[in-house]
């Protein structure tokens, strides 16, 4: 038994990202042109580590309305978060953010309470997926344990740059992939699929 | 390039000679898995605010075994809207109540070796001990998948881990799964899990499908385990043909893996994982006496024939201890008839277990079995989050099936190995 991969299971994920992501100044200036996206600024609400979906969508809520559903959001974490979120305000996370089940309530929890922009230490697939097709930014942020609740943040999801208006610290992780910022930007994958099927014609 | 067993399929799949880890590819989807949870009710306002229907029927398949059988106005109505969809869109692979999704396509030789699988559920890694490549992917992108056929990935590593030795009597795939949930994490995500080594050969594939399914906990995309003379087995008991070339697929000799781990199963004890997490697990001498409310059997990955087999193994001649209860909720009808016929569940009720219907039940919170206020259970289901199986101030701990029969007739965590000497 050599006792798992430990602190490095971390390391060996960001090296296969940052090989794809890794972008010159100019290569951001590129993207920046060609994928619109306003910086988000907004409040952090900060959650530790292996937050899980079940969390995020109670199965007791599954056959709710999202109404309903996004009101237990978290609620067994932190059970203000659901009813004082502000509209652009930005969830902060360690690492597997969104473990756990396949269910879309998860992410579409955080579309509904209008979270500007998810940063995590890392996240788990499908909830990452998720996300991104719901058109809710996610950023892989190795520094998330520096952001205090409540800091004030400006995130801007193409470029990778990320500030905290509190302490006034700078921060610069990958952006989202280029072609999902493109899904994004469209307004999620319900929109960017109808933007393909126009452009297509219809299987 | 030396690839992977899942570098090839994707490959295939996304119709390139190699890819590399990290590469983002569009693969060609050989089945889609639609369950009622997160399938047609969620997929079909989608298909009509699209304005279309599905790529290809014949590489759909829905099993409706989240809301069966129906409790109440709202469940009742999900599976009707499920039946219709299948209807309206001539999808003839329809398992109504039938089992869980995830059994039923090992049941019915749905899966061969090479395959390029997804499945709208986050165990559907449970695929993969057939040599396949099958990962769970949200609703949304499962409406994406039947409309165009088509999904972007980016190419996952691939992890190694070989097991080698034999596991004593009481010892199973569970107890292997909850030691590496505690030894990898659960930070696993955007790789793949592949077992190997002796151990894992000598698995049959109920068991094998306990590590492919549980890589799940490992935060995994995936689990996978090249196939053998067992998945050939398995898959012609489903009644198919293995393809021609099914032992093909396998990793290369000197693949590249992001890692290598070896372990041994020769000492290895029963697992139990405490609240509320499959990494927090320890031998189950660890735990000294907690009491348990509830016993639970069920779900994809703890309630197959074998898993049945191992809880008759233990109630033969026993009973639930008073204060206790246990619940079995059989994975499939097939599984349920093949109990019945053999005398397990004779074995099982005799010894004053609630049998259950069919489906994933309590392990969701969704079927009969939810937990209340500050309740116990042990559970051979695969996820104890906060929550999971009802009130969020409930403790639920898992274990394999052996584990929580034995626990069940204690009344509190035992070790199955003292009730089979």
């Amino acid at each position: 038994m050599d006792g798992g991969p430990g602190g490095s299971r971390f390391g060996e994920h960001r090296d296969v990202r940052a090989d794809l992501a890794r972008r010159s100044p100019a290569e951001h200036q590129r993207r920046r042109k060609v994928i619109r996206m306003n910086v988000i600024t907004g409040k952090a609400w900060v959650f530790g580590d292996e937050i899980n979906t079940d969390v995020m969508a109670p199965g007791l809520y599954f056959k709710s309305s999202m109404d309903e559903m996004a009101r237990h959001c978290l609620e067994a974490v932190d059970p203000a978060f659901a009813g004082s979120i502000a509209p652009g305000d930005i969830v902060v996370a360690g690492h597997n953010f969104g473990v756990g089940s396949a269910r879309e309530q998860a992410a579409l929890a955080f579309r509904h309470l209008k979270v500007g922009a998810i940063l995590a230490e890392s996240f788990g697939r499908i909830f990452y997926r998720n996300a991104l097709n719901f058109g809710v930014p996610a950023l892989f942020f190795p520094q998330s344990a520096d952001i205090g609740a409540g800091d004030l943040l400006a995130v801007d999801p193409v470029t990778g740059s990320i500030e905290n208006r509190n302490s006034g610290q700078r921060y610069t992780v990958d952006g989202v992939p280029e072609h999902l910022m493109l899904m994004i930007q469209a307004g999620g994958l319900m929109p960017w699929l109808k933007q393909k099927l126009a452009n297509e014609g219809a299987p | 390039m030396r690839q992977t067993l899942i570098q090839k399929i994707i490959a295939r799949a996304s119709g390139k000679a190699t890819v590399r880890p990290g590469e983002i590819v569009t693969c060609r989807v050989d089945l889609a898995m639609l369950l009622d949870s997160g399938g047609p009710r969620r997929i079909w306002p989608r298909l009509k605010e699209l304005g279309v229907g599905v790529w290809d029927p014949d590489k759909i398949v829905v099993i409706s075994d989240h809301f069966v059988p129906a409790v109440d106005a709202e469940s009742a109505s999900i599976l009707q809207l499920t039946r219709e969809f299948v209807d309206e869109f001539g999808i003839r692979q329809f398992f109504d109540m039938e089992g869980i999704g995830h059994v039923i396509l090992a049941e019915h030789g749905m899966l061969q070796p090479g395959m390029f699988v997804c499945g709208g559920d986050s165990h559907s890694t449970n695929g993969g001990a057939f040599g396949c490549y099958m990962a769970g992917f949200g609703a949304i992108e499962m409406t994406a998948i039947v409309v165009t056929g088509e999904i972007w990935l980016q190419v996952p590593e691939t992890i190694r881990v070989n097991w080698t030795g034999n596991v004593q009597a009481g010892v199973v795939a569970k107890d292997i799964m909850l030691t590496l949930c505690r030894e990898l994490g659960m930070d696993n995500a955007f790789k793949v899990v592949e077992y190997g080594g002796d151990t894992v050969r000598a698995m049959s594939m109920q068991e094998r499908v306990v590590l492919t399914n549980m890589a799940a906990e490992l935060g995994a995309e995936t689990g996978s385990i090249e196939p053998d003379e067992t998945t050939l087995a398995a898959i012609r008991s489903g009644g198919t043909e293995p393809a021609a070339d099914a032992l093909d697929w396998n990793s290369d000799p000197d693949a590249a893996y992001t890692a290598i781990h070896e372990f041994n199963a020769d000492g290895l004890a029963p697992q139990v994982a405490a609240p509320h997490s499959p990494a927090n697990s320890a031998a189950v001498d660890e735990f000294g006496s907690i009491s348990v409310d509830q016993a639970y059997i069920g779900a994809c990955v703890g309630a197959k024939l074998n898993d049945l087999h191992m809880v008759a193994e233990i109630l033969d001649g026993r009973q639930v201890a008073r204060g206790t209860r246990l619940m079995v909720a059989p994975a499939s009808r097939q599984i349920m008839a093949a109990a019945a016929a053999d005398g397990t569940l004779a074995t099982i009720t005799a010894a004053g277990a609630i049998l259950l219907p069919t489906g994933c039940g309590a392990c969701a919170a969704l079927g009969a079995g939810i937990l209340a206020d500050k309740e116990v259970c042990i559970s051979s289901t695969n996820r104890n989050f906060k929550g999971r199986m009802g009130a969020n101030s409930a403790s639920i701990y898992l274990a394999s099936p052996y584990t929580v029969a034995a626990t069940a007739v204690a009344g509190q965590i035992t070790d199955p190995r003292e009730m089979l000497t």
